[in-house]
């Protein structure tokens, strides 16, 4: 009993220094944190013009390309989730640490987040107004990317930390998350839409929660697994 | 009990026993479809609503079904190989994905011909079937993927194994929330969703094509598992002292 209580602030500080520390290594290297949001912006903007610049086109089509840019912007973060920490051997340190490698995972997990997902959402409504979408709107659509990417830098976790020791890069990586990021996207962009044309909307927000839910206790699990496979 | 288990297990004894029982499997396999194929094309009625169209589903409904089964097999080999550490089930796991994957796509190619006088339309992604059928392709060609990525067999095994049990916690979830999103798109469901009651001279010849395809699927995994094992196997001496004694073949 006491034992269990000595350990409980030592692991939510594992959990704080992982994030601290990464966030401290996000802040002196800001282009892997600006990179992936200029692509959102920019292929936020090929639309228009390769669709065309009318307003309901516009409309219409905005809550997916949205959703569908923040997707692949994502994707393109998670490549270099676990990489540098592989690369310099952080990771192994990681893997020998007494603290329950599933916390430390979360932490980084939620780095990458706050990283990524953040400035995603902040980004967003910039973007969704130049699709001419109404103020609500954008409020749900904050609100589905918000759950969104959480469940997406869960997921992606689990697929960086598969392919951590290969050089394949991104391919591989995206072969195996978007399938399984098909229904957060399915969920998210189709709520959006269903705001947009002034119908109930909120069984996708439930389930996005629910998705996020689950994924938040039970990827950082699979996430450790995967990193013991790929560092055996 | 344990040393029954890895006695039975040991790549050896497996590459005999499988070259034994595939063709168990087989020959009822295609016996069954035989029958099948002569009951379904030639016996049974004509679908009042869809005229001969609907035949299709005895390859349909048997192709869809084992695509499922055989990602069962993949997750499911996948958790004994992790919990148990047997790298036979591993073996069954890798062996069963292309399997599995040439069954989804016969799926989804015979449920798009069959979109198409039913439809009018070769692909409709208002069904949700059809969609998450799609879905379950990729996650396929993902796990296949990362194998091929992985040049260490054990650390692809228990790599992909994970990647299998991830992906059929999402296969529910991918076929609730596309359920839910063609139901936005569309009032109704285009296909009946129970049917109606079948003659019996339709389900029969279905129920022997569904038993038929699965025989014959579980005589092509035995063989891909022999395959499987000889591979994974080929540096061993029972390997060599069997291509030395010349019984490659049996």
């Amino acid at each position: 009993m006491s034992d269990n209580e000595a350990q409980q602030p030592a692991i939510l500080a594992g959990l704080i220094a992982v994030i601290r520390r990464d966030l401290l290594l996000s802040w002196k290297r800001p282009g892997d944190v600006l990179n992936p949001l200029f692509f959102f912006a920019m292929v936020c903007t090929l639309f228009p013009l390769a669709v065309g610049p009318g307003a309901t086109q516009l409309m219409f089509i905005g809550p997916g390309v949205l959703w569908v840019a923040a997707l692949l912007a994502t994707l393109l973060s998670l490549n270099s989730l676990f990489v540098s920490d592989f690369e310099d051997g952080s990771l192994e340190q990681l893997l020998v640490s007494p603290q329950p490698l599933p916390v430390l995972v979360l932490g980084k997990t939620i780095a990458h987040w706050l990283c990524s997902g953040v400035p995603l959402v902040l980004v967003s409504p910039l973007l969704a107004a130049t699709y001419r979408m109404p103020t609500g709107v954008i409020g749900v659509m904050m609100l589905t990317l918000t759950l969104g990417t959480v469940c997406l830098s869960l997921l992606g976790s689990i697929g960086a930390a598969l392919t951590v020791g290969l050089n394949r890069g991104t391919a591989l990586l995206s072969l195996l998350i978007l399938p399984l990021a098909m229904p957060v996207l399915l969920l998210g962009a189709n709520t959006v839409s269903l705001a947009a044309d002034n119908e109930m909307y909120s069984t996708g927000i439930w389930a996005l929660g629910a998705y996020a839910v689950a994924a938040l206790s039970l990827s950082p699990y699979a996430t450790a697994a995967a990193l013991r496979i790929s560092n055996e | 009990m344990w040393t029954f288990f890895h006695r039975l297990a040991s790549p050896p004894h497996i590459y005999r026993l499988a070259a034994i029982f595939a063709p168990w499997l087989l020959f009822p396999g295609l016996v069954l479809v035989a029958y099948g194929t002569y009951g379904g094309v030639f016996v049974a009625p004509t679908d009042y609503q869809q005229g001969d169209a609907f035949r299709i589903i005895y390859v349909h409904v048997p192709a869809a079904y084992l695509s499922m089964m055989a990602y069962m097999i993949m997750a499911v080999g996948g958790g004994i190989g992790l919990i148990w550490r047997i790298k036979l089930a591993h073996t069954v796991g890798a062996a069963a994905a292309p399997l599995g994957a040439a069954f989804t796509l016969l799926a989804l190619l015979t449920g798009s011909i069959w979109g198409r006088p039913m439809w009018g339309t070769w692909w409709e992604w208002g069904d949700p079937r059809l969609t998450s059928e799609l879905i379950l392709l990729f996650l396929y060609f993902g796990y296949m993927a990362l194998r091929a990525a992985i040049d260490d067999t054990l650390k692809a095994d228990k790599a992909c194994a994970v990647l299998a049990l991830v992906g059929v916690v999402n296969v529910v979830i991918v076929h609730y929330s596309v359920e839910w999103w063609s139901s936005l798109h569309q009032g109704q469901t285009l296909l009946r969703k129970g049917g109606p009651a079948m003659d019996p001279a339709m389900l029969y010849p279905l129920l022997a094509m569904i038993l038929g395809f699965t025989l014959i699927f579980g005589a092509l995994l035995l063989r891909r598992v022999r395959t499987e094992v000889l591979y994974r196997e080929r540096r061993t001496r029972w390997v060599r002292e069997m291509i030395m004694a010349g019984q490659g073949g049996k």
